[in-house]
């Protein structure tokens, strides 16, 4: 068992790792690469702590062996907004405090970001089903609900003004 | 932290083949690795080397195929979700997928991995025996078709040999008249293993009897399971409620379930036998008994 670079873009910058094969890409990212707010909950894909979006799709970084991202595009919670610039998921779950102790929420971030990148308009059960992989064992998911809600609908709404702006052009 | 083991990485399903022929016995295929990363972490399963099929385009897709349908091994549950193939011509398989673990397991999982995995819960397993499904071994001495009823031979057993590689799936595409049904019982509605899973198929002759029948059940034995002395009584027969409501409790007298931490076996066999009389009821269009 011999380790080797590997290569993987992470929120837009290019990294290389030296890693053994039996690491997985969640350790990698964490470990290695300082991305923290990747979170490891139980190593089993039973929790969605580790969410990330891999080469386009939402996963379980934690079941990906670091191998198989090779030359991968992965996106994490901080690669979808800034303080100053938040992603309007990640605002709408602050201004709802749909987080307790937050260690489930970027995974949520990420999932919901998913969600309304392939349905901007979900139904309430839409959404349930979208964050069936995410486990809080604090909030209840009401709030979270909620917010993935006015996460779309601030949305659909930049979006319509954006529409509107270039047809003024 | 996993166990230490060698890392194969092929550029094709060829090169795939070479290196489990080269570890024979040693070394295991890895795809979306839902399954065999918990059990490396487990201990459950200590192969000396990974082969990674994850991207291997040879497994990839889904066709048809002179009059079957041809689904890779490495098609995700995601994938097949997204298949307008599936939806049309594998409708039960179509709504196992959707209720198949989570978003994040079904962009990972793959056909092959849950099937060569061979757990009684595999949820593609009822709806693909309930089509009439094979499975494409294939390995340096060339492909061989199993039916999937023959594929699967004890908890977590198959009839694939270490060398082989699990490469696709087909199934005859249904005739028009082919009636379908689908259920899966968890202990709660998203990501939960399987309580008792049934997938039927009734294929009515011109005259209303039933001229093909397919009970299929996973949880309910060592292996995904075909009732096929309720198929077999089914056949030949007018699908009035009697004759259904005998053929859902001759399919659950063919369950042999295990009782664990999900479900007792008693339980079981009394939820196998309702689920398979509703299904057989909703397929044939009969108007259902009472409720006993
Ligand atoms: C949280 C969670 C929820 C789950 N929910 C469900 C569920 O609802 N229903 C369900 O059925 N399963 C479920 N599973 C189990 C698992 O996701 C599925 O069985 C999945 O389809 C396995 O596919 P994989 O590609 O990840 O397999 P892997 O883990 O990569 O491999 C599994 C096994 O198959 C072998 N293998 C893989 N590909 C091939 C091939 N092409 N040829 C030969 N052998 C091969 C491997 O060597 C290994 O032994 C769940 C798992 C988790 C972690
Ligand atoms: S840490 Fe990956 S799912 Fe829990
Ligand atoms: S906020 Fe604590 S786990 Fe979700």
């Amino acid at each position: 068992m011999e380790a080797k670079v590997i290569h993987l873009t992470v929120n837009g910058r290019a990294h290389r790792a030296l890693v053994e094969p039996n690491l997985s890409l969640l350790h990698v990212l964490r470990e290695l690469l300082g991305y923290t707010d990747v979170k490891n909950g139980c190593e089993k894909g039973d929790c969605g702590a580790c969410t990330v979006i891999l080469n386009g799709k939402a996963v379980n970084s934690c079941l990906v062996l670091a191998w198989q991202a090779e030359g991968a595009v992965v996106v994490t919670d901080t690669g979808l907004g800034t303080l100053e610039h938040p992603h309007p998921v990640q605002e709408a779950f602050a201004d709802l405090g749909a987080a307790q102790c937050g260690y489930c929420t970027p995974g949520m971030v990420v999932s919901a970001k998913a969600l309304l990148d392939e349905n901007p308009h979900p139904s309430e059960a839409e959404i349930r089903e979208a964050l069936s992989g995410n486990l809080c064992r604090c909030t209840g998911y009401g709030q979270i609900v909620h917010a993935v809600q006015l996460a779309a609908e601030k949305m659909v709404t930049a979006e319509s003004a954006e529409n509107a702006e270039e047809k003024t052009r | 932290m996993l166990p230490e083991f060698d890392f194969l990485t092929p550029n094709s399903l060829a090169e795939a083949l070479a290196w489990l022929a080269q570890r024979a016995g040693d070394a295991a295929p890895v795809a979306g690795g839902t399954n065999i990363v918990p059990d490396l972490r487990s201990g459950r399963h200590a192969p000396k080397a990974l082969v990674d099929l994850s991207r291997l385009a040879e497994l990839k897709g889904i066709r048809r195929e002179d009059g079957y349908v041809v689904a890779g091994g490495g098609v995700t549950i995601a994938e097949l979700l997204g298949s307008p193939l599936v939806r049309s011509s594998a409708r039960p398989l179509f709504e196992a997928a959707r209720l198949f673990a989570n978003p994040l397991i079904r962009n990972r999982a793959t056909l092959a991995g849950n099937l060569a995995d061979a757990s009684p819960a595999a949820d593609s397993a009822p709806p693909l025996l309930a089509l009439d499904a094979e499975v494409e071994l294939v390995s340096q001495a060339g492909t061989r078709r199993v039916s999937l009823v023959e594929f699967f031979t004890g908890v977590r057993r198959t009839v694939r040999r270490t060398d082989e590689i699990l490469a696709a799936v087909r199934w005859p595409v249904p005739e028009p008249e082919a009636a379908f049904g689908y259920t899966k019982l968890g202990l709660r509605r998203a990501d939960a293993i399987s309580v008792v899973s049934a997938a039927v198929c009734l294929v009515p002759a011109p005259d209303g009897a039933c001229s093909r029948a397919r009970i299929a059940l996973g949880s309910v034995a060592p292996v995904p399971m075909r009732a096929r002395a309720a198929e077999a009584f089914l056949t030949g027969r007018p699908l009035s409620a009697e004759t259904i409501a005998e053929a859902a409790r001759m399919a659950a007298g063919e369950a042999s379930p295990i009782s664990d931490l999900r479900a007792t076996s008693g339980y079981r066999k009394r939820v196998a036998e309702v689920i398979v009389r509703r299904l057989l009821a909703e397929a044939a269009r009969t108007p259902q008994p009472q409720e006993s």
